[in-house]
């Protein structure tokens, strides 16, 4: 795995961008969408026609309209406004989650598969025992012994990501720990911290960066979920999870623009970024495309 | 003989560090909860002494590492607290919400695998075609999906738009009566009864929740059997099995498709982790009385020794589910040994 040095110049590196974009027009458009969604969550809140927590009872439960394009809710908020303000919640909570698990995942697996021995034993040993507890429960678990906050969330979904960043860098930072040119950097008088940081960890960043978009939009659906059954984010705030646990009271009544709608654009950021993280593998291992 | 028993008693010894784990992070969870619980459990009503009672009952009163040892103890008693929602011992309830969950995941498995491995042979011995197509949009979609969405979604359509689906409430129409208990599965518990409507009842049900969850696992079976059928179809072995002008439907799956079963079979654990997970979302939009909706519950009125009891036995569930798929590896592949791992 380590025969390929992922560090091209940048030049070839924009080369081959472009060259999987043309190759795989799908990689392009989660490109674009993802680009849609950022500018969603940072001016979504200036853009959107009403205001997501104005309720207005004369107008509750309508189907979407030229007024209200996704309908409005059983208070008359406006769903539209509610889903796209809702991104930026969405987003952040995935972002730092994942943010903080590829941090402390990064260093738990770097010094565990650079020292190796018992350091190596004792965090395998704590890996496998979070990942045998089925994630979500985990998360659920986590959550109501921290409070019911959206910190807490952040929190549950980081911890349960952990495993996942831990064990990809400790098998990279373990392949190249005798490698040469790490050899090279401690002969050359650089310490074991420092060889470790700036020579050995960046080789696994490229790999660490298919995980990161993987992985977000597994947390953006942890995240939901964990709304949905009613933990962490509160009602009336915008969020896609309580939203559409919200719309499935009224689903069986027909009402089905009100749960539709959240779950829609749900779907649609994960799937982004799960088409990222495909389109990213390309790029960074062209070997293992599927 | 004794050679093969070795690496078996090794997996079994390893899951004891694992379960020791499960139990301390279980415990763990309830000692850091926000709010005392010696006042929860000791009502509304409670003045300091009778709080103080609690206290001394619950041994809260004592260091952790008694607490941690009282906890286990009772723990192998098989005394998980009692819950304050019901007011029973949380391990009777959840004794009899369990085969309502299993029902469920163990329906949704097998329909996924019924599909998923189908397909997934499929898209892998005509590379390119529309069935790898397929394959690759489901796999893709699938893993977008979040469960409650679909379960909604499928709601909607099946029982509010063309009203094929009984209302998504529970495992059963009020119509009917429960089955005698006998192992707690509807389905195996009516026909044993030789009751045939209230079979169709239950299986009508179970049919949305189970296509929920399996639509959920159906992508990464799918995903992992063609990618290991296309590793095995291009590996020597075959390549000599067909020179040697077996026929081809052996070839595939005498040879390739055996090679094949045994990620297939990996991935159906890890995939059991993700199904044990989305049962919960997936109960709470159906009101399936299973376990996940028991914690959801819990959740909500702060019932800590209820989500205690549950995460404890999705975990200890989990790890028993891995333990028997590591050892189905020794009877699908001899060759395997669990010092490689």
């Amino acid at each position: 795995m380590s025969d390929i040095s992922p560090t091209q110049s940048g030049n070839g590196m924009l080369a081959h961008l472009g060259h999987v974009m043309k190759e795989n027009p799908v990689t392009a458009l989660s490109f674009g969408l993802f680009a849609l969604f950022v500018l969603q969550a940072f001016f979504g809140h200036w853009l959107v026609p009403y205001d997501p927590l104005a309720t207005n009872s004369v107008r509750a439960l309508e189907a979407p309209s030229a007024d209200h394009w996704f309908g409005t809710d059983q208070l008359g908020r406006d769903v539209f406004s509610r889903v796209i303000v809702a991104t930026r919640l969405d987003l952040t909570i995935s972002v730092l989650a994942v943010a903080i698990s590829f941090v402390i995942g990064s260093v738990l697996g770097a010094v565990a598969g650079y020292w190796g021995g018992w350091l190596d034993a004792v965090l395998n040993r704590i890996l496998d025992t979070i990942m045998a507890f089925p994630l979500f429960v985990l998360a659920m678990g986590i959550v109501a012994a921290l409070g019911n906050t959206v910190e807490n969330i952040i929190y549950a979904t980081a911890i349960i990501n952990i495993p996942f960043y831990a064990r990809v860098v400790r098998a990279e930072v373990n392949i190249r720990r005798e490698a040469g040119f790490a050899l090279a950097a401690r002969l050359s008088g650089n310490g074991h911290l420092r060889t470790l940081a700036f020579h050995i960890f960046p080789n696994a960043l490229p790999p660490m960066m298919v995980q990161v978009s993987l992985n977000m939009g597994w947390a953006i659906l942890n995240a939901a979920g964990l709304s949905f059954v009613g933990l962490g984010v509160r009602p009336p705030t915008p969020e896609w999870g309580i939203m559409v646990a919200e719309g499935a009271n009224y689903i069986i009544s027909g009402h089905w623009w009100v749960a539709l709608f959240p779950g829609l654009w749900l779907m649609l950021a994960v799937f982004t970024f799960n088409l990222m993280g495909d389109g990213l593998r390309d790029l960074v291992d062209p070997r293992r495309r599927t | 003989m004794a050679t093969r028993w070795l690496p078996i008693l090794w997996r079994l010894v390893q899951t004891i560090p694992v379960v020791i784990g499960v139990v301390i992070i279980s415990f763990v969870l309830t000692r850091a909860l926000p709010g005392d619980p010696a006042v929860q459990f000791a009502g509304q009503m409670a003045t300091p002494e009778s709080i103080e009672q609690v206290r001394v009952a619950l041994g809260l009163d004592k260091s952790l590492p008694q607490q941690f040892l009282i906890y286990c103890k009772a723990l192998l008693q098989g005394d998980l607290g009692q819950s304050i929602a019901t007011g029973r011992p949380v391990l009777t309830d959840l004794a009899t919400r369990l085969p309502a969950s299993l029902e469920l995941t163990l329906t949704a498995l097998i329909l996924s695998c019924l599909i998923a491995i189908p397909l997934g042979v499929l898209a892998a011995v005509r590379q390119g075609s529309w069935v790898d197509h397929l394959c690759r949009v489901l796999v893709t979609a699938g893993v977008s999906l979040p469960t409650f969405f679909t379960g909604i979604l499928l709601i909607y359509v099946f029982y509010y738009l063309l009203g094929w689906a009984p209302s998504p409430l529970g495992r059963l129409d009020f119509i009917y009566f429960d089955p005698p208990r006998v192992t707690g599965f509807f389905l195996v518990d009516s026909l044993l009864d030789g009751d045939l409507p209230t079979f169709a009842g239950a299986a009508k049900q179970l049919a949305l929740p189970a296509i929920t969850l399996s639509l959920f696992t159906l992508a990464p079976i799918a995903r992992m059997t063609r990618a290991a059928m296309l590793t095995a179809l291009s590996s020597d072995y075959i390549r000599t099995a067909r020179a040697a002008g077996l026929a081809p439907m052996r070839v595939l799956f005498g040879y390739a498709f055996r090679n094949a079963l045994l990620p297939v079979v990996t991935t159906l654990g890890m995939v059991f982790s993700f199904v044990l997970g989305a049962n919960v979302l997936v109960e709470k939009v159906f009101a399936w009385p299973g376990i996940g909706s028991y914690a959801v519950e819990a959740l909500v009125q702060s019932d800590y020794a209820a989500v205690q009891g549950f995460v404890l036995a999705m975990a200890l569930l989990f790890v028993l589910i891995n333990l028997i798929i590591d050892l189905s590896y020794t009877l699908i592949d001899p060759r395997i040994g669990f010092s490689a791992k």
